[in-house]
């Protein structure tokens, strides 16, 4: 058996800035595991840039600023094992394997959930029809033509108006595909309206809100798939149905949090965000287990994953060396009107650090409204938006001086 | 009077920046939250500009393409010929981050590098 203070599980964003901030914070034999031959985790096949304007005040790619995280990593005394595969996980215990060293069973005093999230497949939104070669996710379209080199198809129909999926449409049509259009089934886009302008807007490519695919066509690949708007139920409506001729359908239609080894664990999980429950350390609900990025919930900007993986990083570092004192009572978070969900989900320590940052996403697009904290009826903060949308995560930053009085519970809401 | 509404791609903020001109004379800019808001809106108005990322293919390397990206802003309207351009391009292996790719593109002034490591293939 192999003993190591922190035990990183994922080498993208999350897994790199966590593993970092554990080394700074004083845990002396940090392993960063990753299961792909190379760190960067998604990050590699993100080419285009608007990564690290919040930490680095800069426009980086995707490569360009994993790199940066990757140099700083060399530059201490993490063991990186690539290649490596986590199999089975509980408290404070992990058994990984690699081609190089066979299984390790490896004794952690502290472990970091960094697996990431996976892609919505077509199997998990139902669409009828045949099953044919040209059908995928945004994802793996993008690693085909960015590390691949190899172009999925040149007539491209896009369902979802994810971020991964209007990043695409631009690449196809750089690449000389024609994209028919991206049909998303929700009244509202999915993605950053900065993605819906420079990616969709700038290539005159058409997005089609409140429509959905209900057939696809083609048996050995792709030939047409039928579209058609949906009413207020979501329910495709009959006469509004028409084929499109395409050679290519991309499904950009939502990612998972990737938990089957918090499950294996025990982990206390969120049914709303997907990913483990985590107090403002980004410990889950079990000691020694940490959270951090798209496993907690998923994220709109690299930025804030790093800025997670760094808070779990110190959380571990202070499990560890017993610093973290928990509260007398914890305190409860909760989302009120029109907020879906807010992470952390519980206050559990005194003086974990100076400020708690809340990530919340809304529920549906609403214009001129007040972020409120309630501590029961008395209000602790206040803060006004111009606009608030789903896509598009909100922040809320508070000194944790504010929190000192507050109960037990703790609700965050848009009021009009 | 005209008005336009420019989204700002600077970053995910997102801001709808709103420009205000007569006969080509910018009157007023507002609605941005930073000061390159206002530089996205003029630049929209007179001369839209991008930074391109793309692939280039490679010689004897991990994998057949490296991404790269252009040093500075170009011209939108040159973004398609950009492309035709660097589709001629075939890099080496290894390549470092940064390393030159294309010099002075469509005398642009602009230089395209490339965005990651990347290693010989060994094998």
């Amino acid at each position: 058996m192999i003993d190591v203070d922190v035990a990183v599980i994922g080498g993208g964003p999350a897994g790199l800035a966590a593993a970092l901030s554990a080394y700074r914070n004083g845990a002396k034999n940090v392993w960063l595991l990753e299961r792909n031959p190379e760190l960067g985790g998604i990050l590699p096949q993100c080419i285009h840039d608007g990564f690290g304007n919040f930490i680095f005040k800069e426009m980086l790619t995707g490569p360009e600023y994993a790199q940066r995280y990757i140099d700083e990593v060399k530059k201490t005394g993490i063991t990186v094992k690539l290649n490596t595969m986590v199999l089975e996980m509980g408290p404070e215990r992990l058994i990984a394997v690699n081609p190089k060293d066979g299984l390790l069973d490896i004794k952690a005093k502290a472990i970091i959930l960094a697996m990431g999230c996976r892609e919505r497949t077509r199997p998990q939104i139902l669409i009828p029809g045949y099953r044919p070669a040209g059908i995928y996710t945004a994802g793996v379209a993008q690693r085909y033509i960015n590390m691949e080199g190899v172009m999925p198809g040149k007539k491209v129909v896009i369902l979802g108006s994810g971020d991964v999926g209007l990043i695409m449409a631009r690449r196809f049509t750089l690449e000389g595909a024609k994209v028919e259009g991206v049909y998303e089934i929700m009244s509202n886009p999915g993605g950053l309206t900065r993605n819906i302008v420079q990616c969709l807007n700038d290539y005159d490519i058409p997005l089609h809100l409140s429509h959905t695919i209900v057939n696809i066509k083609g048996k050995k690949r792709v030939e047409e798939v039928t579209v058609a708007q949906v009413d207020s139920q979501m329910t495709p409506i009959k006469s509004t149905k028409r084929d499109i001729s395409c050679d290519t359908l991309l499904l950009s239609v939502g990612l998972i949090p990737e938990n089957e080894l918090s499950k294996m664990a025990d982990v206390a999980m969120d049914p709303i965000t997907g990913g483990p429950v985590v107090d403002e350390a980004m410990e889950t609900s079990v000691s020694g287990i940490f959270a951090c990025g798209n496993v907690a919930h998923v994220h709109d900007l690299v930025d804030d994953v790093s800025k997670a993986g760094e808070t779990a990083g110190k959380g571990a570092a202070e499990h560890i060396s017993d610093k973290i004192k928990k509260r007398k009572v914890p305190v409860i978070v909760k989302g009120g009107r029109n907020i879906r969900y807010v992470v952390p989900q519980i206050i559990r320590n005194e003086d974990f650090d100076k400020r708690i940052t809340f990530y919340l996403r809304v529920n549906d697009v609403e214009e001129d409204v007040k972020l409120v904290l309630l501590s029961g009826e008395k209000l602790l903060y206040k803060r006004k938006e111009n606009v608030v949308k789903p896509p598009e995560m909100v922040r809320l930053t508070l000194l944790s001086k504010f929190l000192e009085n507050v109960g037990n519970e703790l609700t965050i809401e848009a009021q009009k | 009077m005209k008005k336009h509404r420019f989204v700002c791609i600077d970053c995910p903020l997102s801001c709808e920046v709103a420009l205000t001109e007569e006969d080509g004379k910018i009157l007023e800019i507002k609605n941005n939250r930073c000061k390159k808001g206002e530089e996205y809106a003029i630049a929209e108005f007179t001369n839209p500009v991008r930074i391109l990322t793309t692939t280039v293919r490679v010689e004897g390397g991990i994998l057949p393409v490296v991404p790269v990206r252009s040093k500075g802003h170009i011209p939108k309207k040159l973004i398609r010929e950009c492309m035709r351009e660097l589709a001629k391009v075939e890099a080496n292996a290894p390549i470092k981050c940064g390393d030159m790719i294309y010099e002075n593109i469509l005398n642009t002034g602009i230089y395209i590098v490339s965005s990651r490591d990347l290693q010989e293939d060994e094998a």
